[in-house]
């Protein structure tokens, strides 16, 4: 692994940690005062700053530290967090953020971006309690607190720094690390007073292999950070490496263990702590009669000298466990998931389609060649095409609760800026749809959340002499419906003004001055593009701003959007999108000599055309479908199909979004798996064609947009309606 | 290019140029044993190093070590701004007994 790809995966793991962390300090937010969310917290900032300091990052280790160094004290209970806190934390999570796009786009911040660095390190400072301090010097120029007064000052040694014992592994080099940095890095929190490298473990050069490592360092460190911290430096090395970390004034016997532990002679070690100010000549001196003295007293039993060093090290050893856990934890976790290029799985989805079109050719040919065993060949192939286009089409689906989730902050920010109490509920979240379509709807969705918070809610006052609850309410539901999601935002605001809305769009010239709405299509005006001005009146201003925009992004998906709303009571927002992109399950429909493929997910039912029906087709264009009333479409005229009908027409009826209607077909060829191939820009302005496919007889069907179709039915009935009735 | 060659009959000077880095080690090991070997007076000069590493660090600790126990002189000259910064990082200057010039601030 290269440089390179190392920061991709460091930028792309950061900003998992930061939404982890996002997600944390929102619940937290929320009154759940659990540790394990602070804990969460504080180990996204932990790691982003260890790994950021392995890539020389200073600029994020070191804005990251402070912000580390609170969380620290919210987990020791030093610090309660509250809603300021969290919010400062959340200011600052945003800019961890920023620098982390600078470190992908491999650029320097600038100067306001170390401008905002400074201002919010002043503020964490103030939770640190110290408020004046140099933010650049400040990891350095802490002093150790709670050290000193817990440690009995009789039997530790007197110096106030940490002394870390560090002995590389052979691999490490190998390995891609650089035990350098990590002593470059330990000056980024703190100040290497002393290193002292350990040449004599270096073999001469004749026998040197140069790609082993041989080095050893002892260094006096001095540094406000806790043991985690300092032993978070050489998380990545830990497993291969010898460390030591005595914290300052430990027991002149914890030293005298490390020099019994360590490799190189005894007296030459107690030099080097010397050497290093660790300890000074008269505590070397008693450190190592106390060791003659161990020694002496004979061969101690095994279990005597664990206990001793249990004594020593409880902490250490809870310590240990832990980090163990974690690791188990994080590989268990990295074990169930792969990470795969999307392009990949584009590709693959490509190929299934290519090979679904296939199958469908060959088992084409099979029937034609009449020979049985050919035919129950290609149909078990054509199963098992089908398995595995289900389970590809799968790979891309994703919960739709992450997309949702962003929005706790989104509803957050906003009801903060518009001074409201808005609460976010949160239901369907486990609901799957396709990862593209989960990418282009982030976008219409804030747009609507941010709408419904800012023009559908009321303020507290008016909510209270309405007799509502003074917290508003949004919310975000996503369920099935037959093949397509349907994502509703619905708020408990004011609703939509019916007269008002009608009013400004006859001013508007959208629709004529007597024109007979209903009342779903004057709520649907404001997604026309007329609609969206600013000036509208009041309260409904800004509900049409840019909802034709929404309505053209839900569209391009395939999707659709539509609206219900009541007056004093709320408004619920619907979107419709198919569930994936690609490929679909159609019915093969024919009329005269085309095809067309009719999503099977849309078709409720098909039923023969009646005589009666049809001798009655010039004067209605509904027929009684068991007592309801069926508006339906000939498609022969519709696409305008050469060639005389058959005798015997066949109804097929599609469902769309609550609404049912009839395509009026010549034959029924049965379901076909059908590869989506969009048209050509000159066809799209064709109506009811959503795109087109492959047969297997190697011939083009067209795809119906029933969608359209069904609205252009129904809007048919509505017009003729009166007279029919 | 990397090795400058100005031998002389019991000495040999010589720099390395460019990275001193892992990448190199295996390189250099065998390019700098060579002149140990041959030479008792050894001279390397260290002012084209554009970057050193704990190997390249290691490198030189092995052959001043290696040059110690065969009773050879050997010696670092001009220490590029890198070189000199890893020294001073791991207290080294000593161990060498180089002078190293330049640089403004003090070596501990």
């Amino acid at each position: 692994m290269n440089l390179d790809e190392a920061l991709k995966t460091f930028i792309i793991e950061s900003r998992e940690l930061l939404e982890q962390m996002e997600d944390a300090l929102l619940r937290i937010e929320q009154a759940e005062h659990d540790p394990e969310i602070i804990n969460a917290i504080f180990r996204a900032a932990h790691t982003i700053k260890g790994s950021a300091g392995l890539f020389g990052l200073e600029y994020i280790v070191a804005f990251t530290h402070v912000a580390e160094s609170v969380l620290d004290k919210v987990r020791s209970n030093e610090l309660q967090i509250e809603s300021e806190l969290v919010a400062l934390l959340l200011t600052a999570r945003d800019h961890i953020g920023a620098l982390v796009d600078h470190a992908a786009q491999g650029e320097e911040p600038g100067e306001d971006s170390h401008q905002h660095s400074r201002k919010l390190i002043e503020q964490l400072n103030i939770y640190l309690g110290h408020k004046h301090a140099a933010p650049t010097a400040v990891a350095g120029t802490l002093v150790e607190q709670s050290h000193k007064v817990e440690r009995e000052k009789g039997e530790g040694v007197e110096t106030d720094n940490w002394h870390i014992s560090l002995r590389f592994g052979t691999d490490v080099l190998r390995n891609g690390m650089d035990p350098l940095s990590f002593i470059r890095y330990l000056n980024t929190f703190g100040k290497t007073i002393n290193v002292v490298t350990m040449v004599e473990t270096v073999p001469p050069l004749s026998q040197l292999d140069p790609e082993s490592c041989y080095l050893g360092f002892e260094i006096s460190f001095q540094t406000d950070a806790d043991k985690a911290a300092i032993e978070g430096a050489f998380e990545f090395v830990r497993d291969d490496c010898q460390i030591r970390i005595m914290p300052p004034h430990s027991k002149v016997a914890e030293y005298v263990d490390m020099i019994r532990d360590l490799p190189e002679k005894e007296m030459r070690l107690g030099e080097i702590l010397v050497q290093c100010g660790t300890l000074t000549a008269v505590e070397l001196e008693q450190a190592l009669r106390r060791q003659a003295q161990s020694e002496s007293s004979a061969k101690r039993p095994l279990g005597e000298a664990l206990l001793e060093q249990k004594v020593v090290s409880p902490a250490v050893v809870n310590a240990a466990l832990e980090k163990q856990k974690q690791v188990k934890d994080s590989k268990t976790a990295e074990n169930s998931l792969i990470r795969v290029d999307a392009d990949k799985l584009d590709q693959l989805i490509n190929l299934i389609g290519e090979l679904t079109i296939a199958s469908a050719g060959t088992a084409l040919v099979a029937q034609r060649a009449g020979i049985s065993e050919l035919q129950e060949a290609a149909s078990t192939l054509s199963r098992l095409v089908e398995e595995v286009r289900d389970c590809a089409l799968t790979l891309r689906m994703v919960q739709i609760g992450a997309t949702f989730n962003r929005f706790q902050r989104v509803v957050r920010d906003v009801s903060k800026e518009l001074g409201k109490d808005i609460e976010l509920v949160i239901s369907g979240a486990e609901t799957e749809l396709d990862k593209t379509v989960v990418e282009k709807i982030g976008d219409p969705l804030t747009h609507l959340v941010r709408n419904s918070m800012d023009h559908g809610i009321e303020p507290a006052d008016v909510r209270i002499a309405n007799g509502k609850p003074a917290k508003g309410t949004l919310h975000l539901n996503a369920f099935h419906d037959s093949g397509s999601i349907v994502i509703e935002v619905s708020d408990d605001g004011g609703g939509l003004k019916k007269d008002k809305i009608l009013k400004k769009a006859i001013e508007r010239g959208l629709v004529p001055a007597d024109a007979s709405l209903s009342d779903k299509e004057i709520f649907n005006l404001i997604f026309e593009a007329g609609f969206s001005t600013a000036d509208v009146v009041s309260n409904l201003s800004g509900r049409g701003v840019g909802m034709d925009v929404v309505r053209r992004n839900i569209t391009a998906l395939r999707g659709s959007i539509d609206l219900d709303s009541e007056e004093g009571r709320g408004t619920t927002i619907r979107i419709r999108l198919p569930l994936t992109l690609a490929i679909i399950d159609g019915f093969l429909v024919g009329v005269g000599k085309s095809s067309f493929v009719i999503p099977l997910d849309l078709v409720v039912e098909c039923i023969e055309l009646s005589d009666e029906d049809r001798r009655a087709a010039n004067e209605r264009n509904y027929l009684s479908l068991r007592g309801q009333v069926l508006p339906y479409m000939r498609l022969r005229d519709m696409f305008d199909v050469s060639g005389e009908p058959v005798r015997r027409e066949n109804v097929v009826v599609v469902q769309y979004g609550g609404t049912r209607a009839g395509l009026v077909v010549d034959t029924l060829q049965g379901e076909f798996q059908t590869v989506i191939k969009p048209l050509g820009r000159i066809f799209s302005n064709v109506n009811g064609i959503g795109g087109s496919t492959i047969l297997g007889s190697g011939e083009v069907a067209l795809i119906l947009d029933v969608p359209r179709l069904v609205q252009q039915v129904s809007a048919q009935v509505e017009k003729n309606g009166l007279e029919v009735a | 290019m990397s090795t400058q060659d100005k031998s002389q009959e019991a000495g040999a000077h010589f720099a390395i140029e460019g990275d001193l880095t892992i990448y190199r080690a295996a390189e250099l090991k065998e390019l700098v044993f060579s002149r140990i070997d041959n030479a008792s007076a050894i001279e390397i000069d260290l002012s084209k190093v554009a970057e050193i590493d704990s190997a390249g660090l290691q490198l030189l600790i092995a052959a001043k070590l290696e040059a110690m126990i065969r009773d050879k002189q050997l010696h670092f000259v001009g220490h590029s701004k890198p070189v000199q910064e890893v020294f001073d990082l791991c207290d080294l200057g000593g161990f060498f007994g180089d002078q190293i010039v330049i640089f403004p601030h003090t070596v501990h």
